[in-house]
C-alpha cells in the first residue's frame, strides 16, 4: 500500500495544474459569455446551401 | 366597418421575411422589400458577398426583423472625451470599445456582426456577446473612425449605442469571475477530499494500515484548508457582519457547521484518533457557493437587460450653430444653445420653442395621453417626444436642472430610503441558530457522563449534520429557477425579494397610460353617417397630426390626395375630396366652417367629452354629419388581467396624470371601482400616496413613465411595463417586456407558485435537519452518515426547485 504515498501527492499535483488552468481561463474571461461561443462554432463551416425541401 | 386590410396574398420581404405591404410592392422588381431599411441592408450585404447571412439565418430557424436604421451621424463617438472615457488602447495603435447593439437576436446576427471586418476596412475584430447584446469592436483609428463603423452597423439594422457605466460593469465582471474561481477551486477540493474519504471509509470497514490512514487524513486536512480559509470566507464575513449588527442570519449556522466540522477534524487529525468530517465540510461549502452564485447570476441578468434598454436612450442633441446642424453629446449642451428636434425625437433639454410648431407627446412626463399642440414661445420639457414636425428649441435648463432631472433626484432619494425586505430564510435562520445551538449544548451535556471526547464528537456531528446546506440552497435555488423562467416569459425580476413580497396581497396602483390602455389615440366611436368615413380617410391620409394618424389607422389610408387641404392649428382640417367639401375638427372649428350644427350631434359630442374622449365633428358639403370620438382605448387583455389580480386578493386602484374623466371612463370599461381611480395626479402626488400607504401594507406600483419613476422607487415593489422610460426602468424592481397588464398578473401568480416551492423546500430541509439532529443526539451519526445525508438532501432541493413550473405561460408563441 506504500504506493499511495507517491500516487496521492501526484494526483493532487495534477489537480493543482487543472485548477491553475481553470483560474487562468476564468481570469481571461472565458466563462463570461456561455451562450455566444456555442453559436459561433457553427459559423466556421460553410453555411448550408439554400434549404432544400427535405424528403419525408 | 372600415375596409379590411388583410386581403392581398402575402409576399415576404427579401430581408426580414415579413409580408410586404401592398403599397410597397413593385411588380417589376426581382425582390420585394417591406421598407427602405430592408432594401438598403440587402443591397449592402449582397455587394460585400455577405448574402450567406440569409442561409445562416434560415439554418438557425430564427425569425427575421425589419431593419430600421436610425440614420444618425454618431459624431459623438469620434470626440476626444468619448475616446478617453469609452475606448481602450490596445497594442499596435489599435483601439477597442464596447457597443450595445439594438436588434441582435439570433445566431445569424452573431455571424453578420462578426463579419464586420469584411464590411468596414480598418475594423480588426468584432466579437458579439449575444445575451448582453454587446459587441467588442477592435479597430485601427488611422484607417477608419468609430463613427463610420457605427454608421455601418446602423446601416445593416443593428443600431449601436455606446455602453454606459463602464467602470461599474468592469467591477461586476471581476466580481463574477472571482466567484467562478472560488467555486471552481472549492469544487476541485471537494472532489479530491471525497476521493480520499472513500479510501478512508473503505479502510474503516475492511481495515487499513495505520500509517496509510494517518497519511490520508493529513492529506485531507491540507487539501481542505484552502476551501475553508478562502472558499468559505464569504460565509464567515456574512456571519461576522450579522453578529455585528445583532441579527441572526443564515450565514451564522453555516459558519458554525463549517468551523465546528473543520476544527474538530483538524484536532482529531493531529491527535491521530476520532472522526473527521472534511468531505462533508468541503461538499457543503461547494454547494452553498453554487447556490449563491446561481441566484446572483439570475438577478444580474435581469439588471443587465434593463440597463441595456437604458443605454438605448439618445445621448446626443442636434445643435444649430451658424446655420449648420451637428450632433453633440448631451453633456456638452449648455443653456442658451439652440437645438433642432426632429419628428419622433425626444426633446433633449428644457427650453422654449423658437421656431416651428408641432404636437408633443407628454405621456412620459405627465401621463397625459392626448398630444399637446405647441408653437413658438411655448415651453417644452426634456423627455417629452416631438410627434409631428421639426421644431427649434432654445435651451434653458439641461441635465439635472430639468424637470426630469429633478424627478430623477426624487427617485434616487426614495430608492436609497427603502428598507430591505428580510428574506424568509433569514427569518427562519434566527430560530434555527438558537435551536441548533441549544440542541448541540444538550447533546454535549447528555453524553458528558460517557466521557468529554465522546460528548464533543456527538455535538460536532450534530452541528455538521444540521448545517443548513439544504436550507441555504432551498431559497436561492427556487427563486433563481423561478426568475429564470420569468425572464423567459418576458418578466425581468431584479431582486429575489420581490417574489416574496408579491405573495402577500396589498394595494396595487396602476398607471393608466400604456398599462391599462394602449397609450395612443384611437378611434373609439363613430356616431352618424357611415358614408363619410372614406372621405375623412382620404382627407387625413396626408396629415402628420396625431389625430389624423389615429383616424387613418382606424379607417384605412386612401391614395390620391385631396385637391386642396388646409389645416388649422388646434382646430381641424378642411379639404375637397372627390369633389365634396369635407371638414374634420373640433366642434367649434367645424361650426365656424358650416354654421349651426344639429342639436343631436352636439349632444353626442358632449356625451363623448363627458366620457373623457375627444369628440371631432365631421362635416360634408357644409353640414355636420357625424361625430368621431377619439380616445385612449383600454387594452383588450386589461379587464381579464385586472380580474385575475383581484382574485388574488389585491386591491386595485389607478393613479394617473391623465384627465380625470378619461381615467374614470377607462376604469369603468375595465371593471374597476371608479372611486379607487384618481386622475390628474402629479408625479409628486403619486409619490406621496405611495409612501403614505406603504407604512401600512405592501404597495405595488405599476407604471411606465418618468412621472411614475419616483413612485416606482418608493413602492414596496415597482413594476415598469413595456415601452417605458429609462427612468422608470432604473427605478423599478421588475421590468415587463411584453406590453399590457397580463404579464403583471402572470408575475403575481408566478410569485405565488415560486414561494410555494420555496416553502416546500424549507419544510423538507427542516425535516431533514430534525431527523439529522435526532440521529446525532442518539449518537448514531458518524462521518459516513453525514457524508451521505448531506448531498442527498441537497439534490432533492435542487430537483424540486428546477422542476417547478412557476412561470410557464399557457401554450406560448
Amino acid at each position: 500500500m506504500s504506493v499511495i504515498f507517491v500516487v496521492v501527492p501526484l494526483a493532487v499535483a495534477l489537480a493543482v495544474v487543472g485548477v491553475i488552468a481553470f483560474v487562468w481561463a476564468s481570469r481571461s474571461g472565458q466563462f463570461d459569455d456561455l451562450h455566444t461561443p456555442g453559436i459561433r462554432i457553427l459559423h466556421d463551416d460553410p453555411p448550408p446551401p439554400s434549404p432544400a425541401p427535405r424528403d419525408r | 366597418m372600415a375596409t379590411d386590410a388583410l386581403a392581398p396574398p402575402a409576399v415576404a420581404c427579401a430581408h426580414c421575411g415579413i409580408p410586404v405591404p401592398a403599397d410597397a410592392l413593385d411588380a417589376a422588381a426581382p425582390r420585394q422589400f417591406c421598407c427602405a431599411g430592408c432594401r438598403a441592408v440587402w443591397t449592402l450585404l449582397a455587394e460585400h458577398g455577405l448574402d450567406d447571412y440569409y442561409a445562416v439565418r434560415d439554418a438557425t430557424d430564427a425569425p427575421g426583423r425589419p431593419a430600421r436604421p436610425s440614420g444618425r451621424a454618431y459624431a459623438e463617438l469620434d470626440t476626444e472625451s468619448f475616446r478617453a472615457r469609452g475606448c481602450r488602447a490596445i497594442t499596435g495603435g489599435l483601439l477597442a470599445t464596447d457597443l450595445v447593439l439594438e436588434g441582435v437576436h439570433c445566431g445569424a446576427c452573431v455571424w453578420l456582426v462578426e463579419r464586420l471586418p469584411a464590411l468596414v476596412p480598418g475594423v480588426v475584430e468584432a466579437r458579439l456577446d449575444l445575451p448582453r447584446s454587446q459587441a467588442l469592436i477592435t479597430w485601427d483609428p488611422r484607417r477608419v473612425s468609430l463613427s463610420a463603423i457605427a454608421r455601418r452597423l446602423d446601416g445593416i439594422g443593428y443600431t449601436p449605442h455606446p455602453c454606459r457605466g463602464g467602470a461599474a460593469r468592469e467591477a461586476r465582471r471581476h466580481e463574477d469571475r472571482a466567484m467562478v474561481i472560488r467555486i471552481g477551486v472549492t469544487g476541485a477540493v471537494a472532489a479530491a477530499v471525497m476521493h480520499i474519504a472513500l479510501a478512508l471509509y473503505g479502510g474503516a470497514l475492511d481495515g487499513i494500515e495505520p500509517e496509510a490512514e494517518t497519511f490520508l487524513r493529513w492529506m485531507s486536512l491540507v487539501i481542505t484548508l484552502p476551501a475553508v480559509v478562502w472558499g468559505a470566507d464569504v460565509f464567515f464575513r456574512g456571519a461576522v457582519a450579522a453578529l455585528r449588527v445583532g441579527v441572526l442570519h443564515m450565514d451564522l449556522p453555516i459558519s458554525a457547521g463549517i468551523v465546528a466540522g473543520f476544527v474538530h477534524g483538524a484536532v482529531n487529525t493531529v491527535r491521530g484518533k476520532g472522526d473527521v468530517y472534511f468531505d462533508s465540510v468541503t461538499c457543503l461549502i461547494f454547494l452553498l457557493l453554487v447556490g449563491r452564485h446561481v441566484l446572483r447570476r439570475q438577478q444580474r441578468a435581469a439588471a443587465d437587460r434593463t440597463e441595456l434598454l437604458a443605454s438605448l436612450a439618445p445621448a446626443t442633441a442636434r445643435l444649430i450653430e451658424d446655420g449648420a446642424v451637428r450632433e453633440i453629446p448631451l453633456d456638452a449642451l449648455v443653456p442658451g444653445a439652440r437645438v433642432e428636434v426632429r419628428a419622433d425625437d425626444t426633446i433633449p433639454a428644457d427650453g422654449v420653442i423658437v421656431a416651428g410648431r408641432s404636437a408633443l407627446d407628454l405621456s412620459l412626463l405627465s401621463g397625459e395621453s392626448r398630444p399637446v399642440e405647441v408653437a413658438e414661445g411655448d415651453r417644452v420639457h426634456a423627455g417629452t417626444v416631438n410627434r409631428t414636425s421639426r421644431i427649434e428649441v432654445r435651451v434653458e435648463r439641461t441635465g439635472e436642472d430639468t424637470r426630469v432631472g429633478q424627478l430623477m433626484k426624487l427617485v434616487d432619494e426614495h430608492a436609497r430610503r427603502r428598507a430591505p425586505i428580510v428574506a424568509l430564510a433569514d427569518r427562519i435562520a434566527g430560530w434555527f441558530v438558537a435551536v441548533v445551538f441549544a440542541l448541540a449544548a444538550g447533546t454535549f451535556l447528555f453524553w458528558l457522563p460517557a466521557g468529554a471526547g465522546r460528548a464533543i464528537d456527538h455535538a460536532v456531528a450534530l452541528l455538521v449534520v444540521t448545517c443548513p446546506c439544504a436550507l441555504g440552497l432551498a431559497t436561492p435555488l427556487a427563486l433563481s429557477a423561478a426568475m429564470g423562467r420569468a425572464a423567459r416569459a418576458g418578466i425581468l425580476v431584479k431582486g429575489a425579494d420581490v417574489l416574496q413580497t408579491l405573495t402577500r396581497p396589498g394595494r396595487i396602483w396602476l398607471d393608466k397610460t400604456g398599462t391599462l390602455t394602449e397609450g395612443r389615440l384611437t378611434l373609439v366611436r363613430w356616431v352618424g353617417d357611415e358614408s363619410a368615413k372614406p372621405l375623412v380617410a382620404a382627407l387625413e391620409t396626408h396629415s402628420a397630426h396625431p389625430v389624423a394618424r389615429a383616424l387613418v389607422a382606424a379607417l384605412g389610408s386612401r391614395s390620391g390626395s385631396p385637391a386642396t387641404s388646409r389645416e388649422t392649428r388646434g382646430g381641424g382640417i378642411t379639404g375637397v375630396v372627390d369633389g365634396r367639401r369635407v371638414a374634420v375638427g373640433s366642434p367649434s372649428f367645424v361650426a365656424s366652417e358650416t354654421g349651426p350644427v344639429p342639436a343631436s350631434l352636439v349632444a353626442d359630442a358632449e356625451r363623448c367629452a363627458a366620457e373623457g374622449l375627444t369628440p371631432l365633428l365631421v362635416a360634408v358639403d357644409g353640414s355636420a354629419v357625424a361625430v368621431a370620438a377619439l380616445g385612449d382605448a383600454p387594452r383588450e387583455d386589461a379587464a381579464a388581467a385586472v380580474a385575475r389580480i383581484a382574485r388574488r386578493g389585491w386591491e386595485i386602484g389607478v393613479l394617473s396624470g391623465d384627465h380625470p374623466a378619461a381615467v374614470e371612463s377607462a376604469a369603468r370599461k375595465i371593471g374597476l371601482d371608479p372611486a379607487a381611480c384618481r386622475g390628474g395626479v402629479t408625479p409628486e402626488g403619486k409619490l406621496e400616496r405611495v409612501t403614505e400607504e406603504r407604512e401600512r401594507r405592501a404597495v405595488v406600483m405599476v407604471g411606465d413613465g418618468v412621472n411614475d419613476a419616483a413612485a416606482l422607487a418608493a413602492a414596496t415593489v415597482g413594476i415598469a411595463v413595456h415601452g417605458g422610460a429609462e427612468a422608470a426602468l432604473a427605478a423599478a424592481d421588475v421590468y415587463v417586456v411584453r406590453p399590457g397588464l397580463a404579464p403583471v398578473a402572470d408575475l403575481i401568480d408566478g410569485a405565488g407558485r415560486a414561494m410555494r416551492v420555496v416553502r416546500r423546500n424549507l419544510v423538507f430541509s427542516l425535516l431533514y435537519n430534525v431527523a439529522g439532529a435526532a440521529l446525532a443526539m442518539a449518537g448514531l451519526v458518524g462521518p459516513l452518515v453525514a457524508a451521505v445525508l448531506m448531498p442527498v438532501s441537497s439534490l432533492i432541493v435542487v430537483a424540486s426547485s428546477y422542476r417547478a413550473r412557476t412561470f410557464d405561460r399557457e401554450p406560448a408563441r
